[in-house]
């Protein structure tokens, strides 16, 4: 078309357009045209596959565009990598983080830079950082080992190192999957000092909230195209934005069945265990989950939720205590023991974890099946029924790829989610672990999920799902424990109605460190 | 400031930029980049041959005739590829599961060591039939090079013991052992060799069929080469199609996820360096007993087991391709012996390696030069 006829329009620090990219068999972007603001958060929203990260990865010099044109502050630019695109002063913080562990903050921040070049006088460099930290609310010892810091603390010191290499434009994509709620605020803090200080940000996210809390515009994608250019966030809907997303009305609300609960399935009794680093993370922590029921565990990320789903599985040693299934014991026992009698386990770590990137969708699929007929046929495997089953799921939980042949790496965040749950559901188990389903998945995903894990209670299964998404438990489960440090603060049913002010306010009080006898006791207190 | 600007600008005249590949390359590429490095290879290699003073295109054609020329000489290039053959499936299908096990050489030694001693010890009389003798030889040939294996993966499944390094170890503990063997026990007359082994426990050669195909005359191809073939078959097989091979692409490819989806590690490690070991010792027995027909140091420890990690590599760890990369390898070695004198093979040999390994890189970055602008 005639894009580059049009004369650059001064506000505009990044205009990307018409930009294609395809992938063997997928158009990951179609046309789309994108235009950033100096000054501005702009959302970007879509649903799984929708392209954002593409195109995003298109700008950030990672990926060279079939066709279309970029202009950085008026002029066409050409991008032929990330170091090009940093020149330009644009640079992105991906959603795994790719930081040296052992090295500190201010290695990290250096590496790859020509200057310093032999000499590294690391203290006049610390006292750099610290002070571009400040400037933006980035608080990070710049002395610290990476290893030593949380995921927020490492995302800041990706964000400081493309802010140390000058950029104006900083593109995040998906920061807040792997944040706590009170990360995401000082996140927000920083994006703001950012926009304050002349810079521009390209936020990237699933959840429609957080994008309407704090993007000034945002652009919408579906499957590639761009379906709402740069609204302004105020005056559109959480509803409008979803029906943008996906292309339908997205039903917020789930429509659950009274809970029907029968026999015990899990039991937890007085567990405890230690996190990787050999310090306690479980101690003492009992819970139980019924057939026919969801119970969900509130709690902020690092309180033992991992280590929890990883003594249930059979994957991480349980010091003292134990975990039955069924009246069978499942903790120290293999983790074959758990799946053979009907364990679903759904990782909180995909990639590193849940699947195996460079192997076929078909043989992540075939994962927990594969020792059984039909796929398994005397010590062989039956290729022709594993790529069958495999195009089944993929029909049935929507995964987006040309073929099963495909390796998992090179699937979407979402796309990949919804592998491993297809995985995992469709081995029909008696009891499932799942340790944030819907992260990174957009909310017509997150609303199959929803329902999947529904249907698994209505079938008779168990279900513990641990999320830190108070709204998702509130919505699923039918009990909610609530585990801080290891322990269970206390446990309380959910209604079927909606959940009234109270009970957030007594679970945000347990996940801070208040048992619930003592919350109990003051109210009552406060009450006389 | 200044003195960072003008620097800049120096530097900026032309630039060579080395990138990770980002797209994922097409299934050609991989084969296009492996036949494009042989050509290379060949243009420099024709170029020294020049410079040296020689005329590249006769000293090809020599090499070609010395590795693949006629009937004979490929028989002998079939020859030399047997073993090599054999120790690169024993080094694919650890390396699948990313277990660094280069001691296949002493694998490949114990082999031949394992099958010499079913003659020599003996177990069996030195009359028995070939059709017990060849299959005793083996399983005996394989259960020495699998026992070779089991140490390192036993010390690395319960201890951890890095592999890399007790495996290499184990290479020069082999040498010693049939060292001991071949000079103490089993010498013929105090040479470093032993006693010749009768006829009937021989692989069969294309020659022995002589009489009945005058065109197997003086064809020393040996049954060696059937063996490998299927073996390799045979591995392709449990790789790619068996439950077990599953399990060793999971393992291989995610550590975690295969702990997650109920895999025993441990016991895989040991089972693998088994079956890597007893393909090694098989090489080791073959060689033994198609073409050296006596225990001696020098031809059975020639560095089969190292030539096989290198196809190992270059096949991309397929057992399907190293058949053809073993072949390939098998010609060179043997071309190398041909025209000695030279030393051109030899070189040409290296250079081929190098620009393959090199070429390696070129699958994984991509790079550019291009002109600096400001
Ligand atoms: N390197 C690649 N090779 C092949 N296909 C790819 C590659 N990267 C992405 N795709 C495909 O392109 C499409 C768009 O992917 P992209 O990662 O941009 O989606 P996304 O909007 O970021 O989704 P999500 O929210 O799940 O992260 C998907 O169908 C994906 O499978
Ligand atoms: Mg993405």
């Amino acid at each position: 078309m005639n894009t580059s006829k049009t004369a650059p329009d001064p506000s505009l620090v990044v205009e990307m357009r018409g930009i294609v990219k395809r992938f063997p068999g997928v158009l990951a972007n179609d046309h789309v045209d994108f235009e950033l603001r100096h000054g501005e958060i702009h959302g970007l929203l879509g649903e799984n596959g929708a392209g954002k990260s593409t195109l995003m990865n298109v700008l950030a010099g990672m990926y060279r565009q079939e066709a279309g044109i970029i202009l950085v502050n008026g002029e066409p630019k050409n991008f032929s990598s990330p170091r090009d695109a940093i020149n330009f002063g644009i640079g992105m913080v991906h959603q795994h983080f790719m930081l040296v562990p052992s090295q500190t903050v201010t290695e990290n921040v250096l590496l790859g830079l020509d200057d310093p070049r032999f000499f590294l006088r690391l203290p006049d460099y610390d006292l750099k950082i610290a002070e571009l930290g400040e400037r933006f609310g980035l608080k990070v010892d710049p002395r610290a080992k990476i290893w030593q810091l949380s995921v927020g603390e490492q995302q800041r010191v990706e964000i400081l190192k493309m802010l140390y290499r000058g950029v104006d434009v900083l593109i995040m994509d998906e920061p807040t999957a792997v944040l706590a709620p009170q990360e995401i605020e000082g996140l927000f803090v920083t994006l703001r000092a950012m926009v304050a200080q002349g810079k521009s940000v390209i936020f990237i996210s699933h959840k429609l909230q957080e994008v309407s809390a704090i993007a000034d515009r945002v652009t919408v994608l579906r499957r590639g195209v761009v379906t709402a250019a740069g609204v302004a966030s105020k005056g559109v809907s959480r509803q409008e934005l979803a029906r943008l997303m996906v292309g339908r009305d997205v039903i917020f609300a789930v429509d659950k069945k009274p809970c029907q609960p029968g026999e015990i399935v899990l039991d937890v009794r007085d567990v405890h265990a230690d996190n990787d680093k050999g310090l306690p993370a479980l101690r003492g922590l009992s819970l139980n989950v019924r057939a026919g029921e969801i119970v969900g565990l509130a709690g902020v990320a690092g309180n033992g939720q991992s280590e929890l789903s990883q003594v249930i599985s059979g994957m991480r040693e349980c010091k003292q205590g134990k975990v039955t299934l069924g009246g069978d014991t499942v903790s120290n026992r293999t983790t074959l023991f758990g799946i053979q009698h009907g364990m679903a386990y759904v990782p909180e770590d995909r990639t590193h974890v849940g699947s195996a990137p460079n192997l076929s969708i078909t043989d992540n699929v075939i994962m927990k099946k594969y020792r059984k007929a039909p796929i398994s046929n005397r010590g062989l495997l039956d290729m022709k029924v594993a790529a069958k089953l495999a195009n089944e799921l993929k029909q049935a939980y929507d995964i987006v790829v040309p073929n099963v042949s495909t390796p998992v790496r090179l699937l979407s965040g979402g796309n990949l989610q919804r592998v491993i749950l297809a995985r995992e559901i469709s081995g029909l188990p008696s009891f499932m672990v799942a340790v944030q389903p819907t992260r990174g998945l957009d909310v017509g995903a997150i609303e199959g999920v929803h329902r999947l894990l529904l249907s698994q209670r209505e079938a008779g299964a168990a279900v513990l799902l641990v999320s830190e998404e108070l709204e998702e438990l509130l919505s699923l489960s039918d009990r909610v424990y609530v585990i801080y440090e290891g322990k269970i603060m206390g446990e309380v049913a959910i209604g079927g109605e909606v959940p009234d002010e109270n009970l957030v306010e007594t679970i945000g009080q347990m996940m801070t460190g208040t048992p619930l006898e003592q919350i109990r006791k003051e109210g009552v207190a406060s009450h006389d | 400031m200044t003195e960072s600007t003008s620097l800049q600008k120096k530097r900026a005249a032309w630039r060579i930029r080395i990138e990770p590949h980002l797209n994922e390359p097409p299934p050609w590429y991989p084969v296009l980049v492996s036949i494009g490095a042989l050509i290379i290879a060949l243009i420099l290699g024709g170029i020294l041959i020049l410079v040296a003073g020689g005329d590249p295109i006769r000293s090809y054609q020599h090499i070609a005739k010395a590795a693949f020329g006629n009937v004979g000489v490929l028989s002998d290039t079939i020859v030399k590829a047997t073993p090599i053959l054999l120790a690169a499936l024993a080094c694919s299908v650890a390396f699948r599961m990313k277990l660094w096990n280069i001691g296949a050489e002493g694998q490949f030694i114990m082999g031949a060591f394992g099958a010499s001693a079913i003659i020599l010890t003996p177990i069996l009389p030195a009359e028995t039939p070939r059709w017990i003798f060849i299959p005793v030889m083996m399983m005996a040939g394989m259960a020495a090079g699998a026992v070779w294996g089991f140490i390192p993966g036993y010390l690395k499944a319960k201890f951890n013991v890095n592999e890399i390094i007790s495996t290499l170890m184990l290479n020069y503990v082999a040498i010693a052992w049939i060292n001991f063997w071949i000079f103490g026990v089993w010498t013929e007359g105090g040479f470093q060799m032993t006693a010749k082994f009768p006829e009937n426990s021989w692989l069969p050669r294309l020659l022995d069929y002589a009489e009945t195909f005058p065109v197997f005359r003086g064809l020393t191809t040996h049954f060696g080469l059937v063996i490998g073939i299927l073996a390799a078959i045979v591995l392709w097989l449990i790789v790619y199609r068996s439950r077990w091979g599953y399990e060793i692409r999971l393992i291989g490819d995610n550590p975690h996820a295969a702990q997650y989806a109920g895999i025993n590690i441990m016991r895989n490690t040991i089972w693998v360096m088994m079956l890597s070991g007893a393909l090694a010792g098989l090489g080791g027995m073959s060689e033994v007993t198609g073409v050296v027909h006596r225990l001696q140091t020098s031809p059975v420890a020639a560095g089969y087991g190292f030539t096989g990690i290198i196809v190992a590599w270059l096949a991309k760890l397929n057992p399907l391709v190293i058949i053809l990369v073993s072949i390939l390898f098998g010609g060179l070695i043997l071309a190398g012996r041909e025209i000695q004198p030279s030393g051109v093979p030899k070189m040409i040999q290296g250079i081929i390696l190098v620009c393959l390994i090199a070429s390696d890189f070129l699958l994984r970055y991509r790079i550019s030069i291009e002109r600096g602008e400001e």
